[in-house]
């Protein structure tokens, strides 16, 4: 692990450690946070940087870096639950279309495809309008969407690798189609696969912060960076600290998790 | 004289069936989205007669409305009723505004319209350059640089991008409006100034977009023989990319560029939340909002319907651009 | 014009940097020279470094190699400072014939456009000058309609037919130096001698000179005034290609001589047949895509084939790709569903999908694939992969199953060391005997070996056919063996069946592909089969056959007969062939007898 770290190169091993950085808040940042999340804590509303408060303080005085702490717990957590839900699905989904009879395949890529057809964005609103957006009915809502996208990758992998000899050989030995799959073909799809859950990931914070920003996403008292941004947007104009840095966050988060995912993939494609 | 005659036979049978059935087939699927989509707004939740009527309204009232609104009726037929309305270009009334949602949305069209085509302008030639520069110089330091600014570009949140956007053009700079208002006849300034943020915003990140999957396209194209064989005939590296490459790599260029595209609509709901610029997303949002579902939906159809056209048109122009597709 | 135009290398040398950073010579201090008009062979094995010194004198190398030394091309150098006075010849007075031309045409570019490319980008000539120097070159390849092949796409034409149309690309310069890598490795032998006829015809016009670069020695006498020979990026032996090949003075030069000619040890015929054969097919019909509704698949392969293999016997299946060699063991493993017709065991029907067969009788057939590099699971250990078919088949664990695995390394001739390793960190050969390992485990009473020797180099391909020889004698194993090449299937099998376009063509006793009658097929194929000496191709008495014309697709008719040098008219073209019996024992389906297909 550290070896392979160790070979990465500099933006892979710069996005490495704030994606260290970020699990390491969302572990953590709750019992760090200098004041509790929901307390009025500052005379001034939108204040700048402070040696009492780092990133100054929110629309209603609260401070700003605590409720990053709290909000970051949210917003991490939801994504890596929801993205490793969507590839754990779309995945699971593929390979029984590729051992499963043809009709199962036929049956699953239609829909898939169906699903595909509709964006993201547009697919979640409309989930969040017919179902609301508790905080289990929103992490089911940004799972279910990215599945399509994981299975059509999953999919083209495994259906490649049934192809190959020793799936082949694995199959005329009588092997079953659980062991076909399992066992002949998922090891051989890991690395890949590792390389679209850290994509999904990306997505979906992209979504969920997204929803929060439109007040669809989660509802208050709970609070993650996309609420953070939306709650103090009213700040933009005065350039308010409490506005920039939630967004800023999600963008280290995200743009770091794909620094770090380009990198190994090249590692390992030289 | 034989030779040539057999060199033009009819050759555009084979592409025009094929073309034929990837219409069938994207025709298909935007029945599969419609059912999809009613499955999810119409059948399951809530009551919309309740919430047209509020809380007051008695048991009588209610199921007077939901007669009229057909809502007693079964599943499939409100299904089948909804569709066809569509395909009518009636998709029913706005529970809301209480307008025809056909005519609320014949409002915004057009301005998403001319907001998906401005930034289409801006982004698909910048795109281009950066995916075919990228490509040429890959492994070097212009393509390592492209390759983590494009990275970061398509990770960023809309509405980082917005922010700074504001944030440096209104007010730091105060050379524009935060807000996106055009006015009904604009001169040219002011068609820039309620134009140039939100195109902007939304160019980011599709730019990004498409030139990471044009780069991606062509460097598969280099690895492969041909290319090769191109460099040993002495072929020098322009002629290279634009007369051997490119022309393999037309149809996942056109794919990338309509997957992109196709993202100006749908995707564009927080730009246009954030600039209040009156186009279909926002109004999507709103309604989601409001739970107006006959708005939604139709909202909804809009922009799959859009979608899997930019991928049909692709697709065409993938088969017209490959000579085995193209010839049968 | 001032110096008369040849290749001149001393000392080249190629360097590449290994992933750890550490440098490696993949070619050392090579030298030679070409004189005008002449052709040399570079001749070796994979990773001998032949197509690196091909590609070097082009000042081209894959991969960030670094090249060194004294290259001379007519009058250009390159003297070791930089490329770019080579770089500037290519295409114009260096050029380049690919191993595939397939892969190595643009698809989307007509081919003449591409053809007179080099003339153009160079200033060689002016387009229509150049066009009507392609038709000449097209004419003097033998390509069929000469004046407008080059109006179609890649896609369009067979492998042999780009084959020669990119050596017309290669000459339409007329270079100083044609360098053609292994040109014609990916065709069939059929195809291979008439590309190799037109190679040599085109050449002696020419007057040009070339770098012929193969494996293959017997092809190389043929096309090379001089040989050199080439292991691990040095020369073993350089000399003319006479007297190379009748008094090779290194021992790797007699080792791959004898390696293209491989004897495997005579096996005593298996016992007295016994009433029902081990595995009998009986009259299979089968293919690929959906089934249509009287049953026939999209695309048929195999129509009416039955073949029948003894316990302990050794059965070789020939044809060409394409031929449906593969699909036989396929249908034998139940991989593939015939549509109709039987497979049995020990008389005993199997049935047609894997599905319903029991276990017993999956372990009794097994099948080896010919590439073992996607044959084994990269994600599973040596081990692990001999372990599966010991657990599944003999419900074998633990300390019993590590013994068995031990035994059956020992038995391939891999050593113990091997068995955590993965498959990657093994050679071709090692591959190809745990491929073998894997499927001794399950103890069957027959393997099917599809094209199990045709990726490996040729030393390593006798190797693997004497384990397969010692592995019959020893374990009483019975074989069903396919393979594109006539020569390892004498040297393997007891009997041999011919097939062509999915029809058996011929059966008979290895003993009686000896000498002719043979079916006109069968002939055609044993006589397209280069023989190591100089001249062979000169004297080699077909021409391609002129297709018959006006004959009704009926599916009844010789499949052959539209390249049939036998063929009569008016009986051929009519009547289904019939099977029959020639005095020798081989039954052929075809319209002619003994007598008349006797010389």
């Amino acid at each position: 692990m550290l070896h392979a770290a160790r070979r990465l190169p500099l933006s892979g091993k710069i996005g490495l450690a704030i994606v260290l950085f970020w699990l390491m808040v969302a572990l953590i940042g709750p019992f760090i946070a200098p004041y509790t999340p929901g307390a009025f804590v500052s005379e001034e509303v939108f204040a700048g940087s402070s040696g009492k408060f780092w990133f100054g303080s929110d629309f209603l005085g609260r401070d700003v870096l605590s409720r990053l702490l709290v909000g970051a717990r949210f917003t991490v957590g939801l994504s890596v639950l929801a993205a490793t839900l969507a590839c754990a699905t779309g995945t699971g989904l593929a390979l029984t279309a590729a051992v499963g009879p043809r009709w199962v395949d036929e049956l699953l890529s239609r829909a898939m495809d169906t699903m595909i057809s509709i964006p993201g964005k547009v697919f979640a609103l409309v989930m969040v309008a017919a179902f609301g957006s508790s905080l289990m009915l929103l992490t089911l809502i940004v799972a279910i969407t990215y599945v399509p996208g994981n299975f059509r990758i999953a999919r083209s992998l495994a259906v490649g690798l049934a192809r190959l000899d020793y799936v082949e050989v694995a199959r005329a030995r009588g092997e079953g189609r659980l062991h076909l799959a399992l066992v002949e073909m998922l090891p051989n799809m890991i690395r890949p696969l590792f390389a679209d859950i850290g994509l999904r990931f990306v997505f979906i914070v992209l979504l969920l912060s997204g929803l929060s920003f439109l007040g669809l996403g989660l509802q208050p008292p709970d609070a993650d960076l996309g609420s953070l941004v939306r709650e103090n947007v009213s700040g933009l104009g005065e350039g308010a600290l409490a506005v920039l840095v939630p967004a800023l966050a999600i963008a280290s988060l995200t743009v770091s998790v794909n620094l770090l995912i380009d990198a190994a993939t090249q590692g390992k494609a030289r | 004289m034989s030779g040539s005659a057999s060199a033009q036979r009819p050759t555009w049978i084979a592409p025009l069936r094929l073309i034929a059935a990837r219409i069938g087939a994207a025709l298909l699927t935007l029945l599969l989205v419609s059912m999809v989509i009613f499955a999810i707004s119409g059948l399951l939740p809530g009551d919309a007669a309740q919430e047209a009527l509020g809380q007051g309204a008695t048991a009588g009232q209610i199921a007077a409305l939901r007669h009229e609104m057909g809502l007693d009726q079964p599943g499939p037929v409100r299904y089948v009723r909804w569709l066809g309305g569509i395909v009518k270009g009636d998709p029913g009334t706005s529970i809301v505004a209480n307008q025809p949602v056909s005519k609320i949305i014949s409002e915004r069209l057009p301005n998403t319209l001319r907001l998906a085509a401005l930034t289409s302008m801006v982004a698909v030639p910048l795109a281009f350059l950066i995916g075919v520069f990228s490509a040429i110089a890959r492994g070097r330091r212009l393509d390592r640089a492209l390759n983590v600014l494009t990275l970061s570009m398509v990770a960023l949140p809309e509405f980082l991008v917005a922010t700074l956007a504001v944030l440096l053009f209104a007010v730091k700079l105060r050379w524009l409006p935060s807000i996106a208002l055009v006015p009904q006849e604009p001169t040219l300034g002011e068609f820039l100034r309620a134009y140039t943020m939100p195109v902007i915003s939304l160019a980011v990140i599709v730019v990004a977009q498409m030139a990471r999957m044009i780069r991606a396209a062509i460097i598969a194209e280099l690895d492969r023989p041909y290319v090769e064989m191109a460099r040993l005939k002495g072929v020098r590296p322009g002629r290279l990319i634009f007369r051997h490459v490119l022309p393999n790599a037309i149809g996942p260029i056109v794919n990338a560029m309509a997957l992109s595209l196709s993202y100006l609509f749908g995707g564009a709901i927080i730009v246009e939340t954030i600039f209040s610029y009156p186009g279909l997303a926002s109004l999507m949002v709103n309604a989601v909002t409001s739970r107006d579902m006959p708005l939604l939906q139709a909202c909804a159809m809009i922009f799959c319907a859009t979608y899997l056209l930019l991928v049909l048109i692709a697709d065409t122009v993938a088969i017209l651009a490959n000579p085995q597709l193209r010839k049968g | 014009m001032t110096t008369p135009s040849h290749v001149d290398v001393r000392d080249l040398s190629v360097t590449v940097r290994r992933p750890d950073g550490t440098l490696l010579r993949i070619v050392d201090s090579v030298s030679f020279s070409i004189p005008r008009g002449e052709v040399l062979a570079l001749i070796g094995e994979s990773g001998s470094g032949k197509t690196t010194i091909a590609l070097s004198l082009m000042g081209y190398a894959r991969g960030g190699a670094v090249i060194s030394g004294q290259i001379r091309v007519g009058n250009a150098s390159l003297d070791g400072v930089g490329p770019a006075s080579l770089a500037a010849q290519r295409g114009n007075r260096i050029t380049y014939v690919a191993q595939s031309a397939a892969a190595a045409f643009n698809p989307s570019r007509r081919i003449i456009d591409q053809v007179i490319e080099p003339a153009l980008i160079h200033r060689t000539a002016a387009a229509p000058a150049a066009r009507e120097r392609a038709i000449g070159l097209f004419r003097a390849l033998a390509l069929p309609t000469p004046e407008t092949i080059g109006e179609r796409y890649p896609h369009e034409l067979s492998g042999g037919q780009l084959q020669r149309l990119m050596a017309a690309m290669a000459l339409i310069t007329k270079p100083d130096v044609v360098i053609f890598d292994e040109p014609t490795t990916a065709l069939d032998v059929t195809t291979q001698v008439e590309v190799l006829q037109a190679f040599r015809r085109v050449f002696r016009e020419e007057g040009a000179t070339g770098v012929y670069v193969s494996h293959d020695l017997a092809v190389v006498a043929q096309m090379a005034d001089h040989i050199l020979v080439l292991n691990g990026g040095k020369v073993r032996e350089q000399n003319s290609a006479a007297t190379l090949i009748a008094e090779p003075q290194d021992d790797y030069t007699r080792m791959l001589m004898s390696a293209a000619q491989p004897v495997v040890q005579a096996i005593t015929p298996p016992a007295p047949k016994a009433a029902t054969p081990l595995l009998e097919i009986d009259g299979i019909f089968a293919g690929y895509g959906p089934i249509d509704r009287e049953g026939r698949p999209a695309n048929p392969v195999l129509s009416a084939v039955s073949l029948s293999i003894g316990k302990g016997a050794a059965l070789g299946v020939i044809g060409e790709s394409g031929s449906g060699k593969s699909t036989v063991a396929r249908v034998v493993a139940g991989l593939l569903t015939p549509t109709a017709g039987t497979v049995s065991l020990d008389g005993e029907v199997l049935a047609p999908t894997l599905a319903e067969r029991t276990r017993e009788q999956l372990r009794r057939v097994q099948i080896v694939f010919q590439n073992a590099d996607v044959a084994l699971n990269p994600a599973h250990s040596v081990g692990e992969i001999l372990a599966r078919p010991l657990r599944f088949y003999h419900g074998k664990t633990g300390a019993d199953a590590r013994r068995r695995v031990n035994e059956l390394l020992d038995l391939t001739r891999l050593p113990s060391s091997v068995i955590d390793r993965r498959c990657g960190e093994l050679s071709g050969g090692q591959k190809q005997r745990v491929n073998l390992a894997r499927a001794l485990a399950a103890e069957p009473d027959i393997i099917l070996c599809d094209e199990v020797t045709s990726a490996l180099d040729t030393v390593v391909r006798g190797a693997i056919l004497d384990l397969l020889g010692d592995l019959r004698r020893d374990l009483g194993l019975a074989y069903l063996f396919i393979s594109h090449d006539i020569a390892t299937v004498k040297a393997l099998c007891d009997e041999i069946v011919v097939f062509y376009k999915g029809t058996r063509v011929e059966h008979g006793t290895s003993d009686a592909y000896a000498a002719p009658p043979y079916h006109p097929y069968t002939e055609l194929l044993i006589t397209s089969v280069p023989e190591l000496r100089p001249g062979w191709l000169a004297d080699y008495p077909y021409q391609p056959v002129a297709p018959v014309a006006n004959v009704t697709q009926s599916s009844d008719i010789c499949r052959f007969l539209q390249r049939c040098p036998r063929s009569r008219q008016g009986l051929c073209d009519i009547a289904a062939p019939p099977l029959r019996t020639l005095e020798n024992g081989s039954r052929i389906l075809c319209h002619l007898d003994t007598s008349e297909l006797a010389h």
